[in-house]
């Protein structure tokens, strides 16, 4: 009963003595389609043999929070990092379920994808309290100016939690990862291709960083 | 016709986090595109995002928001000393906040100070006209 009553103390001013490196969540954030759930499932890949996420080129295909426990990564120190990985929906601004049945969803399955996605959002933004520290995963051919961006950097900001942004899809043409680090300068960023599996070495480098 | 109300940052400065939103929101949601003096809070930035979530309907589609905030790095040493100052008398009422409905508002592109907003109207006929605001 103290050792809870302490624990519910401690998580009320941001510190948790009793925390070890298995207990912390690293979260996935970012505008919808930037590539959160392909880099959760190459993550898992790489790390557990199995992906997490299921992913679309239609926007919101994640719609709720999703959680991978004990993701175990090394790095070539033989450094240990173990961390709960979240997975969570693209945050927007709107949401219009015509959009959706462009892409080619008949108008039932769209209004309930919308519905699904609004719920999505309002979790993502729910669970920012509970991150230890996050990946905003932008499209690093998109520009990166976009207020859902600077408003979920900020919130993190505002709630101390470290951030690594991950400038995705680097491997297409239009991908310009100067601009993204132009846009923040003041975190690391680094131009990955979780498709393909470019640079995600040196990304997992960052994730011991981000997690000291 | 596309209509614009701007809020003085007086107008919501003695309210709530919550019933600041919810006064935007509701402006927002009469089809008018908001020009805020000022702006919110990042923590009120993320409410709106949820609360407009909760309002989606066939009616109402979204948003669009914009935040516009002067670029202290174009300016010289005096001038960086005046921010602080104007940051700390006024906090934040500095800059402009733009929420436009969804359903009027296609896009706004921040370039860092200056805003360009696409209404959806001038998508008609696959010609794309720009409003600037300066």
């Amino acid at each position: 009963m103290v050792k809870n009553f302490l624990k519910n103390f401690f998580s009320k001013i941001k510190f948790n003595p009793f925390a070890s490196k298995s207990h912390v969540k690293l979260g996935l954030y970012g505008p919808p389609n930037g590539g959160k759930s392909t880099l959760a499932n190459r993550i898992c890949m790489d790390w557990l043999g199995e992906e997490m996420s299921t992913v679309s080129h239609i926007a919101h295909e994640t719609r709720e929070i999703k959680i991978k426990e004990q993701v175990n990564i090394k790095n070539k120190k033989g450094k240990e990092l173990t961390f709960s990985l979240v997975d969570t929906p693209g945050i927007a601004t709107k949401i219009d379920y015509e959009d959706f049945i462009k892409k080619g969803l008949k108008k039932v399955e769209a209004k309930k994808r919308a519905k699904e996605a609004t719920k999505g959002v309002i979790d993502a933004i729910k669970w920012l309290d509970n991150m230890d520290s996050v990946v905003v995963v932008l499209d690093a051919t998109k520009d990166p100016y976009s207020q859902v961006n600077i408003t979920i950097i900020g919130n993190l900001q505002a709630r101390n939690i470290p951030v690594l942004i991950a400038a995705n899809k680097a491997d297409l043409r239009k991908a310009n990862i100067d601009m993204i680090k132009a846009a923040f300068p003041q975190y690391n960023v680094i131009g990955i291709s979780a498709k393909y599996g470019k640079n995600v070495e040196d990304f997992y480098e960052q994730l011991f960083k981000l997690n000291k | 016709m596309v209509t614009f109300q701007f809020v003085p940052y007086g107008d919501i400065e003695a309210l709530g986090s919550a019933k600041r939103v919810n006064k935007l929101i509701n402006i927002v949601k009469e089809n008018k595109i908001v020009i805020l003096e000022g702006r919110l809070t990042k923590q009120e930035e993320a409410d709106l995002i949820e609360i407009t979530m909760e309002e989606i309907s066939p009616k109402f589609r979204g948003i669009e928001l914009s935040v516009i905030y002067p670029d202290n790095s174009k300016q010289d040493f005096g001038q960086k000393v005046k921010g602080v100052f104007a940051n700390v008398l006024l906090g934040d009422r500095l800059g402009l906040t733009i929420i436009g409905p969804a359903s009027i508002v296609k896009k706004i592109e921040q370039n860092p100070d200056k805003i360009e907003l696409y209404t959806n109207e001038n998508f008609r006929n696959g010609k794309k006209l720009r409003k600037r605001i300066k």
